[in-house]
């Protein structure tokens, strides 16, 4: 916003631009007022700080609003109480079905990044080829229309009968689901490369290396990360529903394991921790799709 | 004088949806070495048509396309191609995106470091040298067309093909690089094929203008021999009453002899 006072301000004749009366009235109210540096970023900071902060204690305040209210719901003071216990000792282990909270998110996160990895590995490449073979691209569509829309638990019978243990199964389940995103996107990414770029490649002459090293895949990179994004939130989603079915380690058994024993606070913690640990995850590849992005 | 660009009845025709098209017919045309050739007509006419059959980018339908006496069969890099929108790889520095075209055609032959210097003697040459590491969103329009004439430069091609490749910079940057390209392919004595919808620009810049008739079945309607003396100077050639001459030869074409289509009008 600054910016856009700033190279209006700049201008001898605000009058000649086009500018509503109003709006050029608050850019000279803007001028009259000279700010310093620090002020400006304080403000600034403020401005993306409080909101946020008022909405998280909104959040809290209506939690515990409703925690009074009803009878077993605990509020945001025991739930804080419980999770300080859980986590002064998150990596205990009490034998199979007693472990600490941090093993069993990072069983969880270990199932996701195979499931996910392998997806990784065959369903960009494949959507390379999709991209670039119409033939291919017909014959695959009716399968991925028809695969794609089916809810990623009910691939898991098909695990269990096939893989006959529930870890793989599980696995299995992130991967068939987690692999859609990444196959369309990066098709479609290939699909869009402009023909300007290809042009380019075909007056230079350059060879089919050069050209998916120099364009394509510079290209089609963007679309491959969006890809991988909606991958991972899908593939995080489904893991707690599945390891919910499979038992073992994980937070989504863990989440079952305290629904049995009654402990609604762990329950209410391993919501904030499976949202939370979703988040990081897609910051993650949003600021490495930053990184890679050209524009 | 060499022979070097040889269109002999040429005719292109798409097919469409609605049916074939017939975009180019009959057209032919030599191109000796050392020649500037223009290409000007109305907007659809078949100018880029015309330009990418000589590029390779584009079959003929039928009749032929010679290149120093052998059937053009693709595009490749002996005929560069400056693109209408500049073209450059926006993940590649300006120096990336010219040593892409220079690794491909003396990579076989020549060290590394020769390769560098010819990138970026090429920059210099453009007057670019500054925005060696830049990418082309950091740039200008006026200094990311200079980079694709760059590229295209570097690759020492025996024919520059340059699609309207000032049709979408402001006057004064427009005339800045016309000056350029004069002084460049003066120095290396190209012979450049450019399409262009401004008569100034054609008459300055040229040897030949073609002037294209409407389309569809667009042909060669006249081909005008531009003899100003070289090197041609803008301002001397406002008060030129041979210049005004032949700007109004190229005018009266387009504007009486090949009136806009309805259409477009
Ligand atoms: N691939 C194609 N398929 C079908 N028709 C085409 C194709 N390419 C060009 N045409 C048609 O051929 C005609 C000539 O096109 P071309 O692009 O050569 O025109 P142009 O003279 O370069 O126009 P402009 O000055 O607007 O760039 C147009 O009518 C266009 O619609
Ligand atoms: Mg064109």
């Amino acid at each position: 916003m600054s910016a856009v006072y700033g190279t209006l301000a700049s201008q001898p004749n605000t009058e000649a631009v086009n500018v509503p009366p109003t709006q050029s009235e608050s850019v000279k109210t803007k001028m009259n007022i000279p700010k310093s540096a620090l002020q400006e970023k304080l403000a600034d900071g403020f401005r993306w700080f409080i909101p946020p902060v008022l909405g998280i204690m909104a959040f809290i305040a209506l939690w515990a609003l409703i925690a009074q209210s009803t009878d077993n719901l605990p509020g945001p003071l025991p739930t804080w109480e419980s999770a300080k216990v859980l986590f002064a000792d998150p990596f205990y282990n009490k034998g199979p079905n007693d472990q600490g909270i941090g093993w069993n998110i990072l069983y969880s996160l270990y199932r996701v990044g195979i499931g996910f990895g392998l997806a990784a590995l065959i369903g960009i490449p494949l959507g390379f080829m999709i991209g670039r073979f119409k033939f291919l691209a017909a014959m695959t569509a009716p399968i991925i229309s028809i695969l794609r829309p089916v809810s990623p638990l009910a691939w898991l019978p098909i695990g269990l009968l096939v893989l006959h243990k529930a870890e793989p199964a599980s696995i299995w389940v992130i991967y068939i689901s987690s692999i859609w995103p990444m196959i369309l996107n990066t098709a479609v990414g290939v699909r869009q490369v402009p023909q300007d770029y290809l042009n380019v490649a075909r007056v230079l002459n350059l060879s089919e290396w050069k050209v998916f090293t120099r364009i394509l895949f510079p290209a089609v990179l963007p679309h491959v990360l969006t890809g991988v994004r909606l991958a991972i939130g899908i593939a995080w989603l489904v893991i707690v529903a599945a390891e919910m079915l499979t038992g073992g380690v994980g937070i989504g058994f863990w989440v079952w394991d305290e629904w049995n024993n009654l402990n609604v606070e762990h329950i209410i913690i391993a919501i904030f921790v499976v949202g939370i640990i979703g988040l990081l995850l897609e910051q993650g590849l949003i600021w490495i799709a930053k990184r890679f992005s050209y524009e | 004088m060499e022979k070097f660009v040889q269109l002999d009845h040429v005719d292109v025709k798409f097919s469409t949806k609605k049916g074939v098209y017939h975009a180019l017919k009959d057209i032919n045309l030599s191109i000796n070495q050392g020649q500037f050739f223009t290409l000007i007509g109305h907007s659809g006419c078949g100018k880029s048509t015309l330009l990418n059959i000589i590029a390779g980018l584009q079959d003929a339908t039928e009749g032929a396309a010679l290149c120093e006496g052998r059937e053009i069969k693709g595009p490749g890099p002996e005929r560069a191609v400056v693109f209408q929108n500049h073209s450059l790889l926006p993940w590649l520095t300006c120096y990336e995106n010219i040593y892409l075209g220079v690794e491909r055609v003396f990579g076989a032959k020549e060290p590394k470091a020769q390769l560098k210097k010819r990138t970026l003697e090429t920059l210099d040459l453009v007057g670019l040298s500054h925005a060696e590491h830049k990418r082309p969103n950091e740039i200008s329009g006026g200094m990311k067309q200079r980079v694709g004439i760059a590229r295209a430069l570097a690759m020492q091609p025996k024919v520059l093909l340059m699609d309207e490749p000032f049709g979408a910079l402001d006057a004064l940057t427009r005339a800045h690089l016309q000056d350029e390209l004069m002084k460049i392919v003066a120095a290396t004595n190209s012979t450049v094929v450019m399409v262009t919808h401004d008569v100034d620009e054609a008459v300055l810049l040229s040897d030949r203008i073609v002037m294209l008739t409407n389309g569809p079945a667009a042909t060669i309607g006249e081909i005008l021999t531009v003899d100003l003396a070289k090197p041609r100077d803008r301002l001397a050639l406002a008060n030129d009453p041979h210049y005004h001459h032949l700007r109004s030869q190229v005018l009266a074409f387009l504007y009486q002899r090949q009136m806009r289509p309805a259409a477009a009008a």
